[in-house]
Formats: structure tokens, sequence, C-alpha cells
């Protein structure tokens, strides 16, 4: 499992690729939740790019719910975009699209932040 | 060994309302439109084949109660929900005036497990012998409490059973009458305890009210070594995994992706969801299964899983 982040405006786009599992989420909850305190005090968003995740257990969407539930005790935000068929229906199957604005694109999902945060994306 | 599940509900019995059974009917009559049943074979056989388990059945509504049948004498249930009274009512039945001996194992104290023991007719009779297994100190206490006045008109001590109270200590196996038990300590408000039942090659796991913290590896392993090549495993699925760790984090159940994970993990044969919210409807229920089967694809290995929901009346042989 690896984590790349990259910055649009005020929001920060982290693009999690690999399997995320019991024997990684250990390491992936200690980047996402800096990343979610960051934005929260910023008054900006986190971006979950998952365009390259190939598979997330129950141990990993743990870690997707506890930066949710961090983010919302900090008025933050976070999305989820781009997610690949497989993760997807795991993300129906287990309830996480109503906790979770799930959107398409990463794209899209900036334009959710604000529109400064889309236009950057696009002039990147 | 068979299965045989009296109760599957978790909390407090639900029944279908009226309304639920009109909706049930419109509904497979609308699916039916157009067609004709010249006979009740016929409209029974389109009934089975065409629509779903929600619309034909119900997933019932007593609270937990499972009983082991063996080829022996002795009568073996895990837990006294509401699903006891029609079990003691075909226990009555079956021995015909004979005085039974039943062996009962409890999950656990808290009251939809214990509810239907004041309605448990074989306690009623002079020469039952029923031995209740726990690892729970208040065991006997629980049981005496629910019937002490003035909460129910007969007395602990009024019963005509022998009624005995037997300790157990978790991961110690156990022979009772041919069957080896095992209890395992599990995560729910006041403690509760699995059993692994074995009896010539098969094993049953019966793990419910059982919340599994997923960021803790070993708890995991355990659990995977408790339902290890399990032939069936009756599993917590209370929830929707995004509702059982978020809203319902901490309530002491589990959910349906869980219960597929773990018992991929000890490539046991069959995970039965166990324990239905009493808010889901059988459409919902359904759904779950659904859910968890899609799952179990998704994510099979070399291994596959079959997985089932449990419903009051429902028979398995592992």
């Amino acid at each position: 499992m690896n984590v790349s982040s990259r910055r649009y405006s005020t929001a920060v786009v982290l693009q999690v690729s690999g399997r995320l599992d019991q024997d990684t989420c250990d390491a992936f909850r200690g980047q996402l939740m800096g990343h979610v305190d960051s934005a929260a005090r910023e008054a900006g968003a986190v971006v979950l790019d998952l365009s390259a995740l190939e598979y997330v257990s129950s141990a990993g969407l743990r870690c997707f719910m506890l930066a949710s539930r961090q983010a919302k005790a900090q008025h933050g935000r976070i999305f989820v975009a781009q997610l690949q068929p497989m993760v997807a229906e795991i993300f129906q199957i287990s309830h996480f699209n109503l906790v979770f604005q799930v959107f398409p694109t990463v794209r899209e999902a900036l334009g959710a932040v604000s529109a400064e945060a889309a236009a950057a994306y696009e002039k990147a | 060994m068979r299965v045989r599940f009296w109760g599957t509900r978790g909390s407090i019995p639900v029944a279908l309302t009226s309304a639920d059974v009109r909706d049930k009917l419109a509904q497979a009559l609308v699916q039916a439109s157009g067609r004709t049943f010249a006979s009740y074979e016929e409209a029974h056989a389109f009934a089975s084949s065409e629509l779903d388990f929600s619309l034909t059945h119900t997933f019932g509504g007593h609270t937990p109660c499972v009983e082991l049948v063996l080829p022996g004498e002795e009568y073996f249930v895990c837990d006294m929900g509401s699903g006891a009274r029609p079990l003691g009512v075909h226990i009555l039945a079956r021995q015909a005036r004979r005085p039974a001996t039943v062996n009962v194992f409890m999950s656990h104290v808290h009251w939809d497990h214990i509810m239907g023991f004041p309605f448990f007719g074989p306690a009623y009779v002079p020469g039952t012998k029923i031995r209740i297994h726990g690892c729970h100190d208040v065991l006997e206490h629980a049981f005496r409490l629910q019937q002490s006045p003035p909460c129910f008109p007969v007395e602990f001590d009024q019963l005509g059973a022998t009624i005995e109270f037997v300790k157990l200590t978790p991961d110690q196996p156990y022979e009772v009458d041919g069957l080896t038990v095992t209890p395992h300590l599990q995560l729910h408000s006041g403690d509760s305890y699995g059993y692994r039942f074995q009896h010539d090659g098969k094993s049953v796991v019966y793990s419910t009210d059982s919340e599994h913290k997923l960021e803790n590896r070993a708890e995991a392993e355990g659990f995977a070594q408790f339902f290890r090549d399990a032939d069936i495993v009756i599993f917590d699925a209370m929830y929707a995994l995004a509702e059982a760790i978020s809203v319902k984090a901490d309530w002491g159940h589990s959910s349906n992706i869980v219960g597929v994970e773990l018992c991929q993990m000890a490539r046991a044969k069959h995970l039965v969801l166990f324990h239905h919210e009493p808010a889901n409807n059988d459409a919902t229920l359904e759904g779950l299964l659904k859910e968890a089967r899609r799952f179990e694809e998704l994510t099979r290995g070399d291994h596959a899983l079959k997985v089932s929901a449990a419903y009051d009346g429902l028979e398995l042989d592992p």
C-alpha cells in the first residue's frame, strides 16, 4: 500500500494504491489522520483518490470511518473519488456509500470542494 | 449433528404485522400478474422457485435459541431466548410424558437470551433434568431473578424439573454426553462466550453477541483459530459493516462482512448469519445475505465459503 499527496488550492488529494487491509491499515491511518487534521485546520478538504486501490478489507474501511468521524468532529470535509469496480462494490456492500460522498472522478470531487480547487486541478 | 434454529432474532422478539403480510401478498400477486395456476401445487411451485425468500417466508422473530440434534436421548440447546417456548413444545411432544434431559449452553445472560426459560414447558415437568452450562458467575442469579416477584408469577423454586448450573472455564474442552464443547470469551457488555461443538468428526460454532475490533490482529487470529475448519459457524451479523463500526460501535455486535472475513481466515465451510436486528424487515435481511454472498465471491481465494442467513425453523446438517 502506498499513499501520495498533491495539493490543489485548499484541497489535498491522497492517492491510495495497492491493498488496504489489516497488514497495512495502521500505517495508512497515521498518514490519513494527519492530512484530515491539517485540512480541517486550514478549512480545506481531503479527497481520497482510490483509482489505484485494488482491495479494501473491513480493517481498511474502518480507517476511512475513523477519518470521516475525525473530519466531522473538526468541521472538516472528506470525499472519495474514482473507485475501481471491485472497491466500489465493496463500498456498496458494506454500506460505506451511505457514509461517504463518492464521486466518479477526482475532478468532480474537487468541484464539490471549491471552484478554486477544481481550477487548480485542471491547470496542473 | 443437525442444527435446528428456534430463535434467530437479536435483542427483542418481533412478529410480522398485518401490513407486512398484506404487502408480501400484494407483491407476490404483482409478480404473478398474468399467470394462472391450476392447482395449489402449481402455485406453490411458482412461489418456491420464482419469488424471493423474503416474499414467501419470514426470518422470524424469536430471540436466540438453537438446538443441536444428536443421535442420543439428551437435548442440547444454545441459549434460552423466546425460541425456547416452541422448543419446549417440541420436546414435550417428542418425549410423550417421558422426562427429558436438556443440556443448555448460555452465551450470556442478557434478557433476550434467557427470556424463554419461564415459558420452557419441560421446566415444569417433574423428573426432567436441565443442566445449564456457562462461564458467568451470575448465571444462576440471572435465571432466578427473572422469575422473582413481581416479574413472573411462578418462582424458580416452584419449577418441577431438577435444574443444575454447571460452571465452565473458557478454552477448556468438556465432554457432555458424547458432545465435546469448548467455550471461548467474546467481546460484549458483561462478556459473552461462544461455543465450539464437536461430534463424530463434525464441528459447529455458536458465536453470538460478539463484537470484533478490526484493528486487533491478535483478536482476529484468536477467532480464526476458534472457528478453524468448522462445518458451520453461527455468527452475530446484526448490522451492516458501516453501521457496526460507526453509530453502533461498542454495542457488542458484528456484521455480515466481518463474518465472511473471519470464516475465510478460518477456512470454515458454512457461515450462518444470526442475531438479526429487530428493526430490519425480511427484505432488508435478505439484502444483507445477498451482500455477504457477493462479498464472499469478490474476496474468495482458493477456499469457497457457503453463506446463509438463519431463520426460525431452519435446519442444517453439517
